[in-house]
């Protein structure tokens, strides 16, 4: 069961500010984040990474991309 | 489709050539003509922009600096080459509008936006240490409101055309440079105004301004440079990948203001400066308060509004139309010292920026 963080349309450094939030929340396991320009996409991945989390997948639909984030 | 595309700019050595472009071609730029320790200076030329329009009369601030025009319209081609142009809007933005207004009140009180800061401090003028020790105070404020929940809301996909209306008016302004160019001795041409002493009379040639602007929207917008950010990462995240750019445009500057002899130490006689420590530093709290507010340092949102961003746009505006106010109603300091009404207008400033970060929550 993964949990969904949507900062579409969201300015800097609300992408992050969520994802962190998010990650700090559930510890573990697995976070879908979407976010609909480059640079949050970006962002949150970088700030998942130094968190110590795994990027597993970005898929682009539309103007949306879908980040997914994992922690074992 | 996977989205994941090599962007060498957003790594950490890209950020650092971002920062060394800008923090060597500003002095470049002084050497060709532009003002001491103001290479480039997104406040103060767009302070210019609004002299050059007549939103104010002040005869020694007044050119359509070509670098402004080159950074949005660099960041405009960049966005449509890799597939980023993204006409968006509608977050927020009279409050936007009013957070570019105040955060150009506090720049034209220090007399700097933060890339100008730092070329100042690059430049030995050790006034701008209290000018960056206001900025961090400020971007630390805007912070703790993030963290209560502070929230401009959405913005949403728009028109294409939309996206175009800030780049349209910079090829609008481009085209004035052209139709009505300086005439040596003359205050006007056409409509555009333009100072025969003074900073605004102190410029690089048209075509190297504009290059060089165009130049740094272009890497910028790859990069995603943003000085405030830096500072704002590093507090919230501890996250150092956005200020290693400001850092590196600090040192860069410096190396390349020893090399062309333009470093000269001290508080006193530093140009387009002045020795007021507290104006120095409120100035630039209320700057830093409010570019945190709005997502961004003044540079990062001309390379928004070149990327179809209109929220960013909006704070540009507020900007240009803040300059104007400054220098109306005496708000703007002088290398004399602050404005009659510039320690009121900073106050005033910081009153109403608390009040937005303390009641803007998305619904």
């Amino acid at each position: 069961m993964s949990s969904l963080v949507d900062a579409r349309g969201l300015s800097c450094p609300q992408p992050v500010l969520l994802t962190i939030r998010e990650i700090k929340k559930v510890q573990k396991g697995e976070i879908v984040v979407l976010v609909d320009t480059d640079t949050a996409k970006e962002n949150v991945s970088r700030a998942a990474t130094s968190e110590g989390w795994n990027v597993k997948s970005i898929e682009e639909d539309g103007m949306t991309y879908r980040i997914v984030i994992t922690k074992e | 489709m996977s989205a994941r595309r090599l962007n060498f700019f957003a790594t950490r050595k890209g950020i650092i050539f971002a920062g060394a472009i800008i923090g060597i071609l500003a002095p470049i730029l002084q050497k060709l003509g532009n003002p001491p320790n103001m290479g480039i200076c997104v406040a103060c030329f767009e302070r210019d922009i609004a002299g050059a329009l007549g939103l104010h009369r002040v005869s020694v601030v007044q050119y359509m600096r070509p670098e402004i025009i080159g950074v949005v319209l660099g960041s405009l081609i960049a966005a449509h080459l890799f597939k980023e142009f993204r006409p968006r809007g509608g977050s927020a933005p009279f409050v936007r509008f009013l957070l570019g207004l105040f955060a150009m009140i506090g720049a034209l009180v220090f007399l700097g936006c933060p890339w100008r800061a730092l070329l100042r401090l690059a430049g030995g003028d050790l006034n701008a240490i209290f000018g960056i020790l206001g900025l961090v105070v400020g971007i630390w404020i805007g912070t703790l409101f993030l963290e209560r929940g502070y929230n401009l809301g959405r913005s949403h996909a728009s028109s294409r055309a939309a996206g175009w209306a800030m780049p349209g008016i910079m090829l609008a302004f481009l085209s004035f440079l052209i139709l009505f160019p300086q005439i040596p001795g003359q205050e006007k041409n056409g409509f555009l105004f333009y100072s025969v002493k003074g900073p605004g009379s102190m410029h690089a040639p048209l075509l190297v301004s504009l290059i060089v602007g165009l130049l740094i929207g272009f890497i910028a917008q790859r990069s995603r440079f943003c000085t405030v950010g830096g500072i704002r990462d590093l507090i919230l995240f501890r996250q150092t990948h956005l200020l290693s750019g400001a850092i590196s445009l600090l040192i860069f500057a410096f190396l390349t203001n020893l090399v062309l002899a333009q470093f000269k130490v001290g508080f006193e006689n530093q140009p387009i400066a002045h020795t007021m420590s507290v104006w120095n530093f409120l100035g630039m709290t209320l700057s830093g308060l409010s570019y945190t507010l709005a997502g961004g340092c003044p540079g990062r949102q001309l390379f928004l509004a070149g990327e179809g961003d209109q929220d960013a746009a909006i704070f540009v505006s507020g900007m240009i139309v803040g300059a104007g106010i400054s220098h109306n109603f005496g708000l703007a300091s002088t290398p004399q010292g602050v404005g009659p009404f510039g320690p009121h207008a900073v106050i005033t400033g910081l009153i109403v920026c608390g009040f937005i970060g303390l009641t803007m929550r998305e619904k």
